[in-house]
């Protein structure tokens, strides 16, 4: 019943790849009639008017284009010609640290704050208010105080990503159920013990839901943190294409970009699901 | 009672009320178990049983009095008393085995693993789960749940056991064979128990005396009924003995009416010195040695078949 239900969706979803890439190329072919036009001017014009061609590249540019970057992914011919795997890899890497920084920062601080109402309560209007500004906002003020880009980015992606882990924690260590507590209480189990045996893992899938929900925020930040301070990346790869009017390429960032933070989501996924425990 | 080796002394709990009030749940109260005695606590909801439950587990503070356990006071918890929870209180993420490891590590913190186990494992024997020690509790049905806390509160071999409406979620036939399981345990290793129920005849098959505590707020204890039953009473045929409808009698008497008009026809009523009833057994009646608790009479349904 499952398996079949499976295997019809996939069905489902090749029918529906091949109808979207289909109508694609028939959208980006070439159509309109060539206009008559002095050899200069077409020169001037490009493709685009001579041969009726599209500005939007097929499916069948990109595919190639892709093949070709597939094919060589660590190359590096200087600043502005970097093989995808390197630019990617720097974005991971920035995102990794960043979001690491937060981990540690967000964990034992929210185990705190939820284990104390003072704390708690005393901590609350600040998280009110750092929490909706937007990381990019924190950019100047990163690149002002920090003075190196690449750090800054890395400030960003902690600063992002630090609040719905903080707040699951917060939330998860507070609202252990009291029986488990009282259960350690009548053992004469320690603080201490009582954290790693009884809060952490009853908190356990709220914090992983947290540290989720920040690794896509962080994925989604790093993009524009890198179009905005330049050099490496994804997202400076993505702003140097586009001054290059390499549609192509951009496409092909943007695919690579899904396909990321669809890994970066799963393996957080696959980590809550290990610690969930059924009730 | 000259061997009290729990004694509540005039205990209160007070909880800040609406507007400055306080609400006063209970004051004033006393009680004392001996050793090896089995106790149930009846009452209405919200009267304050699982207050004084929590209490003497140390998991609550009274506002006023002291708990004696022993010769000495309490305060919080300790592995000496050990709780069986309304709702098992099982670690979910723990399997059988290790919820009652968990209890033997915390209260023998310097055995290995292999001692730790081998420890447990004797209890969940005991209450019958061999074969499902690696399971988790989502694994197994409510009255195994239930097994596995008594397992883990027997498991620290505790001076004590409070148990608080521990079967009051089970359905009859595995609350029945529980209620067996404790009694035999509780009798076999001479365990004191504090138990609350809201089951007369789980009262009357398990307790050697039955507290009685009017409604709240402002409960007090009422009367401590002394079970006449036979201590090798069985569960089925509890209701053939000659004083069995005379003591359920009283207790539902008291349940349906007396717990509210009691405090409004006992004025006089002695918190410190709470009337024991003794049920048809007039020539047997003691004055018990020391302490002046009066005496109440109740003729059984038909006295003169009591042994
Ligand atoms: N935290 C609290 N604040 C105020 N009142 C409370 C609190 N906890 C319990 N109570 C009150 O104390 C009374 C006794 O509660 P409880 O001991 O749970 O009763 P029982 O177990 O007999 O049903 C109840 O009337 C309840 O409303
Ligand atoms: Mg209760």
């Amino acid at each position: 019943m499952t398996s079949s239900l499976r295997l019809r969706a996939g069905l489902v979803s090749i029918a529906l790849l091949a109808a979207f890439l289909g109508i694609w190329h028939l959208a980006t072919r070439s159509t309109a009639p060539v206009a008559a036009m002095s050899p200069e001017y077409a020169k001037l014009m490009g493709l685009t008017a001579t041969q009726g061609k599209s500005a939007m590249p097929g499916p069948l540019d990109v595919g190639a284009k892709l093949w070709e970057h597939l094919k060589r992914p660590f190359y590096d011919n200087g600043p502005n010609d970097k093989g995808l795997g390197i630019q990617l890899g720097y974005s991971i890497a920035r995102v990794g640290l960043g979001y690491l920084l937060a981990v540690l920062v967000a964990i034992p601080l929210g185990f705190l704050i939820g284990m104390s109402p003072l704390l708690s309560k005393a901590l609350d209007p600040f998280i009110q208010v750092l929490k909706p500004i937007s990381p990019l906002a924190w950019m100047p003020l990163a690149l002002y105080t920090i003075k190196d880009s690449s750090i800054s980015a890395i400030f960003v992606i902690f600063i992002c990503s630090i609040w719905p882990m903080l707040l699951n924690t917060v939330f998860g260590v507070a609202s252990v159920r009291k029986e488990w507590i009282n259960v350690a209480r009548t053992l004469e189990v320690g603080t201490l013990r009582r954290a790693f045996t009884v809060i952490l893992p009853a908190a356990a899938p709220t914090i992983l839901t947290g540290m989720r929900i920040s690794i896509g925020i962080a994925w989604l930040v790093i993009v524009a943190a890198e179009m905005l301070v330049g050099g490496t990346g994804i997202g400076y790869f993505v702003w140097n294409e586009w001054n290059n009017l390499s549609i192509t390429n951009v496409i092909i960032a943007i695919l690579l970009i899904g396909i990321v933070g669809m890994l970066l989501d799963q393996i957080l996924a696959r980590f809550t699901r290990m610690v969930t425990f059924p009730e | 009672m000259t061997n009290k080796f729990i004694s509540i002394e005039g205990i209160a709990k007070r909880y800040p009320g609406a507007s400055g009030a306080t609400t006063t749940v209970f004051e004033n109260l006393w009680l004392s178990m001996a050793r090896g005695e089995f106790c149930c606590v009846i009452g209405h909801s919200g009267c304050g049983k699982t207050t004084v439950l929590n209490i003497l587990a140390g998991l609550d503070a009274p506002s006023e009095g002291a708990v004696i356990v022993d010769g000495q006071a309490i305060s919080g918890t300790s592995l000496d008393r050990a709780v069986i929870f309304q709702s098992h209180a099982l670690l979910p993420w723990r399997t059988v085995l290790g919820n009652v490891g968990y209890a033997v590590s915390s209260k023998w913190r310097k055995w290995d693993r292999a001692k730790v186990k081998a420890h447990a494992q004797t209890f969940i024997d005991l209450v019958g789960l061999t074969g499902s020690e690696h399971k988790r509790p989502s694994e197994l049905s409510g009255g195994m749940k239930q097994r596995v806390g008594i397992a883990r509160a027997l498991s620290i071999t505790p001076k004590m056991m409070l148990m608080d409406e521990p079967f009051s979620a089970l359905d009859a036939l595995t609350r029945g064979t529980l209620q067996d399981e404790v009694r035999r345990i509780c009798l076999e290793t001479g365990q004191t128990a504090f138990m609350i129920t809201h089951d007369v005849d789980e009262a009357i098959y398990l307790a050697d005396k039955i507290f009685l505590m009017t409604n709240g707020p402002g409960a007090v204890l009422a009367e401590v009924v002394e079970n006449p039953l036979p201590r090798d009473r069985g569960r089925t045929d509890l209701h053939r003995h000659p004083l069995y409808y005379a003591l359920r009698n009283h207790i539902i008497d008291f349940l349906v009416t007396r717990s509210k008009t009691f405090t409004a026809e006992k004025p006089d009523h002695d918190p410190r010195n709470v009337p024991v009833v003794h049920i048809g057994k007039p020539g047997l009646t003691i004055a018990s040695s020391g302490e002046e608790q009066r005496q109440t009479r109740i003729p059984g349904t038909n006295p003169g078949l009591t042994a």
